[in-house]
């Protein structure tokens, strides 16, 4: 007999749909981004992906709208956008 | 060896080869916790002494030791173990073989450091097996067996246990100890993979998550057919011990000259040592006394003791704790599976001394209310005073 617990395994959503939580949305301008990676760190919700061909973009269905990414990009790329 | 209730723990523990130990080391904290640092700095206990910055911590960090597969103990008591009462609640809904005694003590206000039950008995709902020594030595036994009822693949909760304190914490008396390997053979290692909670790094899982109401009520059930399944398990741990220790040993209660008896005392914990010469003293002077002691609480083993009792005309439970608006808890719990009578007394709160004339008082009072054909309804706060 194997007793059951709740567990969750490591996948992606593996907490459900985070990005309906959100309220500002982070709206990243991908032209003046220098890729320093300061936002891919610093998620929460490891909500920011990092493409092969080192390009950066946000995944909405998990980004909750912390506002970190916004708060730590040094060149000021990523705005705060309230949801609509 | 001369041990105080403490120390025997201390040894039980070392003697089960506990393999963290995380506590936080101010008051209200014992010398079960001193005594286990010294074993451990002297190289005498292979273990992980964690100092922690609080009560609430040691038992997260027993609850995460125990996800790594790791044997875990701690102990508190009174405020120690209200304020670690949120991760109780974690470790046993989580199914994490914990084990822990507790230093039973009266909660403050007003300040107290003496005995009473209603610390323990406050976390009778938080998934956990609790038992209540009676003596140094049933402290040092019920250690060794705690890990392995906890660690029963039927069972898997964790399991704690109360020391009255300084009545049996910090009172000395010969102990029996049993020799490494006799324990060893009783209580074989923990098997990580036993563990539904165990972290395998190659297969990493997270507990605690979210999970919706329609699947709750499913996982509190296979806790409750796990504390259903408990009581054998407690019932066997017992009987095994006590072939390999050459003692008898208590499971879930002890029946004390119960068979032919008219009036029966229930009670838990130290003083129950009290209650039974009382019950030896009124045997002589004729009256057919006996007495149930509760050594397990949870899961309470009303059915048993209905069995074992259930034809007696007069019942008196005896409660060192008491819950406001309802009563005292273990007289209120047994009478719900008692058809007859039930004399409840509420005695010895805040650490006020019972002695074996009071529980002789308190047997004979039973016995004259249901001669004067006095119904339950009323509860006894035994020597209480005016208050001025």
């Amino acid at each position: 007999m194997k007793a059951k617990v709740a567990i969750s395994k490591a996948s992606e959503g593996a907490s459900g749909m985070t990005g309906m939580w959100r309220i500002k949305r982070p709206v990243m301008d991908e032209g003046k981004c220098n890729k320093c990676l300061m936002c891919w760190l610093y998620c929460p919700e490891a909500a920011i992906v990092r493409g092969k061909d080192g390009r950066i973009w946000i995944t909405y269905e998990y980004c909750k709208g912390c506002g970190i990414c916004s708060e730590v990009c040094p060149t000021k790329v990523i705005k705060m956008v309230k949801e609509v | 060896m001369i041990l105080t209730g403490n120390h025997a723990v201390s040894y039980g523990v070392k003697a089960a080869r506990a393999e963290v130990v995380a506590a936080y080391p101010i008051t209200p904290q014992t010398q079960i916790i001193e005594k286990l640092a010294e074993l451990i700095a002297k190289g005498e206990m292979n273990a992980r002494y964690i100092r922690v910055e609080s009560e609430h911590s040691a038992m997260t960090a027993c609850i995460s030791a125990e996800a790594c597969g790791a044997r875990a103990f701690t102990a508190t008591s009174s405020h120690g173990l209200a304020y670690m009462s949120e991760m109780v609640f974690w470790a046993g809904l989580g199914r994490f073989p914990v084990t822990m005694a507790v230093v039973t003590r009266t909660l403050a206000p007003p300040w107290s450091i003496w005995n009473e039950h209603t610390d323990i008995l406050a976390q009778r709902d938080s998934g956990w097996i609790m038992m209540m020594c009676e003596s140094a030595q049933e402290a040092y036994d019920t250690a060794i067996q705690a890990f392995r009822i906890a660690e029963d693949e039927r069972v898997l909760q964790p399991v704690m246990y109360g020391l009255d304190s300084f009545s049996l914490s910090h009172t000395a008396e010969n102990v029996d100890l049993l020799d490494q390997g006799v324990v060893d053979g009783y209580l074989p290692r923990l098997d990580p993979s036993k563990l539904p909670v165990y972290i395998d790094p190659d297969r990493p899982i997270t507990f605690g998550n979210l999970l919706g109401p329609d699947r709750m009520m499913e996982f509190r059930h296979l806790i409750k057919e796990a504390f259903d399944r408990a009581e054998r398990v407690i019932d066997e741990a017992a009987a095994e011990y006590s072939k390999i220790a050459g003692r008898p040993q208590t499971g879930l209660f002890e029946n004390y000259r119960c068979s032919d008896a008219e009036v029966v005392a229930v009670a838990t914990g130290a003083s129950s040592g009290d209650v039974k010469d009382a019950v030896d003293g009124l045997r002589d002077k004729g009256v057919k006394a006996g007495m149930i002691r509760l050594k397990t609480i949870r899961p309470f083993p009303g059915e048993e003791i209905k069995e074992a009792i259930g034809g007696v005309k007069v019942v008196a439970t005896i409660d060192r704790d008491y819950s406001f608006g309802f009563g005292g808890i273990l007289g209120r719990e047994l009478s719900a599976y008692l058809s007859g009578d039930v004399f409840r007394y509420i005695a010895g709160l805040g650490g006020r001394d019972l002695t074996i004339e009071d529980f002789e008082g308190i047997i004979n009072g039973a016995l004259q209310r249901a001669e004067e054909g006095k119904g339950d309804a009323e509860e006894v706060w035994w020597g209480l005073k005016e208050v001025e």
